[in-house]
């Protein structure tokens, strides 16, 4: 396919702990296309973070990548970013790939103003005309709403947390990368900041070509901008589809349950329904599809055998042996 | 039979919690050797008494494994019985500086108002006097050579920090979810105290302790050398630095080991002392002892 | 009075007794123009600004707001647990902090919160036995911990914490959040309250328990007939919670619009709610897509040490008039349909169509 982005095939990532080992990322698969947005969705500790991470390669020391491969597309060239030495990595991250990371609206640093902030990041990756530089952040700053005169010369602590977070994310595309990831972009911030920062994203998305890739256990963010969904669960992705196919025709029983248990202000009330049992646990995940101990669908294969992604639609792919079954 | 398993149970679980650390767990084995040093080892080892001219620091030998002081006495008894009083005398001191620390500093932070005002400004005033030159004053006045009485005298001496310590402790533990939910359910004072606050201190108090074990070695030291206080046998590892400082040991290069026996022996004491509290977080830490 | 849409069947509506305006009864609790203000470094926060607000027995009133709003400081007062700097809060018709020792206690008891952060509001250092079990004991609700141990067993049941057995001896580390925050819950239904005040008692814990917590909470409600003071930030889930109660929206630390949730929600009243509930994200693509917005005019969030001057709201208010909202401060006055908004210009819309 010509218009690829990124490639990620069977990636699997592990942290040693003093209990065993946390098989984080399990044997994950997928790809984005130019220009799209992807949500990556799933509840606390299911590898979310760590995939996103993986794909930018930061993870933390103690991690290793057992195996996989990702590959970034552009102008026709690929790029396998396990490959990589450290000179090359420094220049694909940013200028292919940006990550803006969990929690990050605490990352910048509290001793430079945002001006100084543009310029290192800038430096840092061989821009070293100041002018072109400063003319790109007033450029990107008006794009996410803010006042570029005025948040230039501010310091991190004083801007709010979502002016933050449209700062950092100004920043990730000052190399204009080709794509770009938001870890739980609106996490922690209030409706109405939220709101601010959805509609950030869309006006860039109109206005930039790149793709994104965001993830969120707010499933409501997903609906607002994401072309594709992708149910994580336990380390893997267990359905990936188009938003409408996720939203509103899931075929694996996780992405059911997720979406059935969200309430909606909009509308009738409708009863909620609850996902029984706890996570699980990712040091030693049930044996064949590890969503069984939750799964109203269980049968004794689904204790034994994992089942595979396979295609349940034109675009949809589901890990569930009895997805035929899940009705919504 | 139940209980007896219990106890085995809890100093399997509080052993295999200080080998968590393996610093803290070497100052463990440190403060076991110098308990066997000075309680056990002193059954075994005369403390030697007779002054032999002839043998005037006389080098490591066989029978002499640390050589001779400058009576011709074995440096090996000395620093084997010299232990005993140090250590109880550092133990004392910071088993009572902490009780008072504790008691005043919990009151203060618990009652608050005037009380607090009051036991806060007594601590002020303590800790602007010179407490070191008045406890010189003291010894010059007072015979101590009561081990619980100099213990006492000593803990006055640290016990304005510590009580500041432990109020201030006691004041960000009172502002937790669970002491505001224990009050909503109507718990008693006591309750508070005892059961919400105290045992979520108790690696602090703990570690307290020791550092107030750790000044006390000092305190004393100190007084021994400057000659204000004295043994009444003799033997302790500050009355031998202090009789070997003041008879020219360190004029002699034989006399090498006669001062350096006792500061060794002071200075890995306060070492072991101080790396074992990195197990007692762990010795203390809920999180890491499940049930008996 | 509004007729409550229930949809569950054979769900009785606990507010079918409330009273009408025409037979007073005697509030539960009952907040009398409570403000309170907090002194940090020689600055005054005012957290919570003359705040008004009566609830019946058995109701469900959810207290909704952004951060910092002052839901969890009203949420305390009404626990007793912080002192209002002025106005009275009133248990059964009487100003707890006038009560004496006995009555304070037993005000105290009747009045449990659960707080947000179930990973602080257990003890790290007792089991979930030794946590439920002090309260019983000290106020010899169980007479032995034989009878203890009985009683514990069937609060964790009713909390879904099932078998119980498995959770007694069990350190709050080694519990999940949702877990914990069952627990808590359990804990304050050892002293068989009658107002539980609820902070955030969802918020921290994964979309996919929160859902069963919630519906137990419900069943609590509607089981034992507490009386809820639900304090939440997610329009949705108090929209779920207290369907059949009442909604209080709170901004900088005051009440600016009140009613019956299905009003609320479907119909509100005051431009801060109306913005709020537009801005909200909903899981459904479709819906949220398409979903009408209201501009504010400005993004910033004013700070509680230098509130604006008349209307709070007034300098992103959309429907701003000068002269007029950050001239006068607008009260909390009845809109109709059970509602009291406080906005000037609802206000003169409302007087206009009553004309
Ligand atoms: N540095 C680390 N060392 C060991 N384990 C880790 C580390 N970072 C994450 N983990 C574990 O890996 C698993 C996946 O974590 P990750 O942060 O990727 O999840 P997530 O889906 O992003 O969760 P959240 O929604 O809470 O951010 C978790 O079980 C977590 O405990
Ligand atoms: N003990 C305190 N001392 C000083 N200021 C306080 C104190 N408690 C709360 N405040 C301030 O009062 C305001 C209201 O706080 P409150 O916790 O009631 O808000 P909230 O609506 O519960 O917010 P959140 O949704 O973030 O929990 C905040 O600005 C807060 O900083
Ligand atoms: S494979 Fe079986 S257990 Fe897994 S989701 Fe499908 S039906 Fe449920
Ligand atoms: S009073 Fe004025 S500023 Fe305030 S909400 Fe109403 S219209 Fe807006
Ligand atoms: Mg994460
Ligand atoms: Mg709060």
């Amino acid at each position: 396919m010509s218009d690829l982005a990124l490639l990620v095939e069977d990636l699997w990532v592990e942290y040693p702990a003093r209990r065993g080992v946390v098989k984080a990322v399990r044997g994950v698969t997928f790809e984005v296309h130019r220009g799209e947005t992807l949500a990556l969705i799933g509840e606390s500790g299911s590898g979310k973070t760590t995939l996103g991470l993986a794909l930018v390669r930061l993870l933390p020391k103690a991690a290793r990548i057992k195996r996989g491969r990702i590959m970034y597309y552009r102008n026709g060239t690929s790029q396998d970013i396990l490959a990589l030495n450290a000179e090359e990595l420094r220049r694909f991250r940013w200028q292919e790939c940006a990550m803006v990371f969990q929690g990050a609206q605490n990352a910048l640093n509290p001793v430079l103003r945002i001006e100084a902030q543009f310029l290192d990041t800038a430096r840092a990756h061989g821009l070293s005309d100041a002018n072109a530089v400063r003319e790109r952040a007033v450029e990107l700053l008006k794009m996410v709403q803010l006042d570029p005169q005025r948040v230039l010369h501010s310091f991190p602590h004083e801007l709010s947390g979502g002016m933050r977070q449209r700062v950092l994310i100004a920043l990730g595309l000052l190399l204009q990368p080709q794509v770009i990831i938001l870890d739980e972009p609106t996490t922690a911030l209030d409706i109405l900041t939220q709101r601010s920062i959805i509609e950030v994203l869309r006006r860039l998305r109109a206005q930039l070509d790149f793709s994104l890739i965001f993830i969120s256990h707010d499933l409501s963010l997903a609906a607002e901008l994401a072309d594709r969904v992708a149910t994580v669960y336990a380390g893997a992705i267990v359905e990936i589809g188009s938003v409408y196919d996720i939203f509103e025709r899931p075929r694996h029983p996780y992405t059911l349950a997720l979406t059935r248990s969200v309430p909606t202000v909009t509308g009738d009330m409708h009863p909620l329904a609850s996902i029984p049992g706890s996570p699980p646990d990712l040091i030693a995940p049930p044996l064949g599809c590890a969503f069984h101990p939750r799964c109203p669908l269980a049968t004794d294969q689904c204790k034994r055998e994992e089942p595979p992604l396979e295609r349940v639609g034109k675009e949809q792919m589901a890990a569930c042996w009895h997805w035929r079954e899940v009705n919504p | 039979m139940t209980i007896a398993r219990g106890i085995i149970h809890w100093f399997r679980q509080t052993l295999g919690l200080i080998a968590r650390n393996k610093v803290g767990f070497l100052g463990f084995v440190g403060l076991l050797f110098f308990i066997v040093l000075a309680f056990v080892m002193p059954l075994f080892v005369p403390l030697d008494k007779t002054s032999r001219v002839d043998k005037i620091y006389s080098p490591p030998s066989a029978e002499h494994i640390l050589g001779t002081d400058f009576q011709g006495r074995d440096i090996f008894s000395l620093v084997v019985h010299g232990g005993r009083d140090v250590i109880v005398i550092a133990f004392l001191t910071g088993a009572i500086s902490t009780l008072i620390a504790v008691v005043l500093g919990s009151t203060s932070a618990l009652l608050g108002g005037a009380v607090d005002s009051a036991i806060m400004a007594a601590a002020d005033f303590w800790l602007a006097i010179p407490t070191f030159p008045l406890l010189a004053v003291l010894a010059t006045q007072i015979k101590l050579n009561d081990v619980w009485l100099l213990s006492l005298i000593l803990a006055l001496l640290s016990w304005a920090t510590l009580t500041r310590a432990i109020r201030s402790q006691v004041l960000s533990l009172r502002q937790r979810d669970y002491v505001e939910a224990a009050r909503s359910l109507g718990m008693s004072n006591g309750h508070i105290i005892f059961k919400e606050i105290m045992p979520n201190m108790m690696s602090y108090i703990a570690i307290s302790l020791v550092f107030a074990m750790t000044a006390a070695v000092y305190a004393q030291g100190g007084l021994v050398f400057l000659g204000l206080l004295s043994f009444s046998d003799n033997n302790s590892w500050a009355v031998t630095i202090q009789l070997a400082w003041t008879r020219g040991a360190i004029f002699f290069k034989d006399s090498f080991l006669n001062i350096m026996a006792p500061v060794i022996a002071i200075a890995l004491f306060q070492l072991s002392l101080v790396l074992f509290t990195r197990s007692l977080e762990e010795v203390f830490n809920p999180r890491l002892r499940t049930g008996v | 009075m509004m007729a409550d849409p229930s949809l569950r069947a054979g769900d009785t509506s606990p507010n079918g007794d409330r009273p009408n305006a025409a037979e007073p009864s005697t509030p539960i609790i009952e907040l009398d123009h409570v403000s309170r203000v907090f002194e940090q470094r020689r600055r005054r926060v005012k957290a919570v600004d003359d705040v008004s607000l009566a609830i019946q027995e058995g109701e469900v009133v959810c207290l909704v707001g952004e951060s910092g709003c002052g839901k969890t400081t009203t949420g305390k007062m009404i626990a007793g647990l912080i002192h209002p700097s002025a106005g009275e809060i009133r248990y059964a018709g009487r100003d707890i902090w006038a009560m004496g020792k006995a009555e304070f206690q037993r005000y105290r008891l009747a009045v449990q919160l659960i707080h947000q952060d179930p990973y602080a509001s257990l003890n790290p250092a007792h089991t979930v036995y030794g946590i439920m079990s002090a309260p019983l004991l000290q106020h010899g609700i169980a007479a032995n911990h034989r009878q203890a141990r009985e009683r514990v067993r069937d609060l964790l049941s009713t909390v879904d914490l099932t078998p119980p057995d498995d959770f007694l001896d069990k350190y709050p580390h080694q519990l999940s959040g949702g877990q914990r925050q069952r627990v808590s819950v359990a804990r304050a239904l050892t002293v068989s309250p009658k107002v539980i005040v609820a902070d955030e008692a969802v918020s921290m814990v994964d979309v996919s328990i929160r859902v069963s917590l919630l519906n137990m909470l419900t069943r609590l409600k509607r089981d034992l007939g507490v009386t809820f003071v639900f304090i939440t930030h997610d329009l949705a889930v108090a929209k779920h919670f207290a369907w059949e109660g009442r909604i209080a929206v709170m901004y900088l630390g005051r009440i600016i619009e009140v009613g019956r949730t299905p009003q609320v929600i479907n119909h509100p009243q005051h431009p801060y709610t109306r913005a709020l509930l537009s801005a909200i994200p909903e899981a459904d693509p479709r819906i949220t897509r398409t979903k009408e917005r209201l501009q504010l005019r400005s993004l910033d969030i004013p700070s509680l040490l230098n509130i604006p001057s008349g209307c709070s709201f007034h300098p992103r208010c959309p429907w701003f008039e000068e002269g007029l909202c950050e001239v006068s401060v607008p009260p909390l006055a009845d809109v109709g349909a059970d509602m009291r908004v406080a906005c000037h210009v609802v206000a003169r819309e409302r007087a206009k169509e009553a004309a």
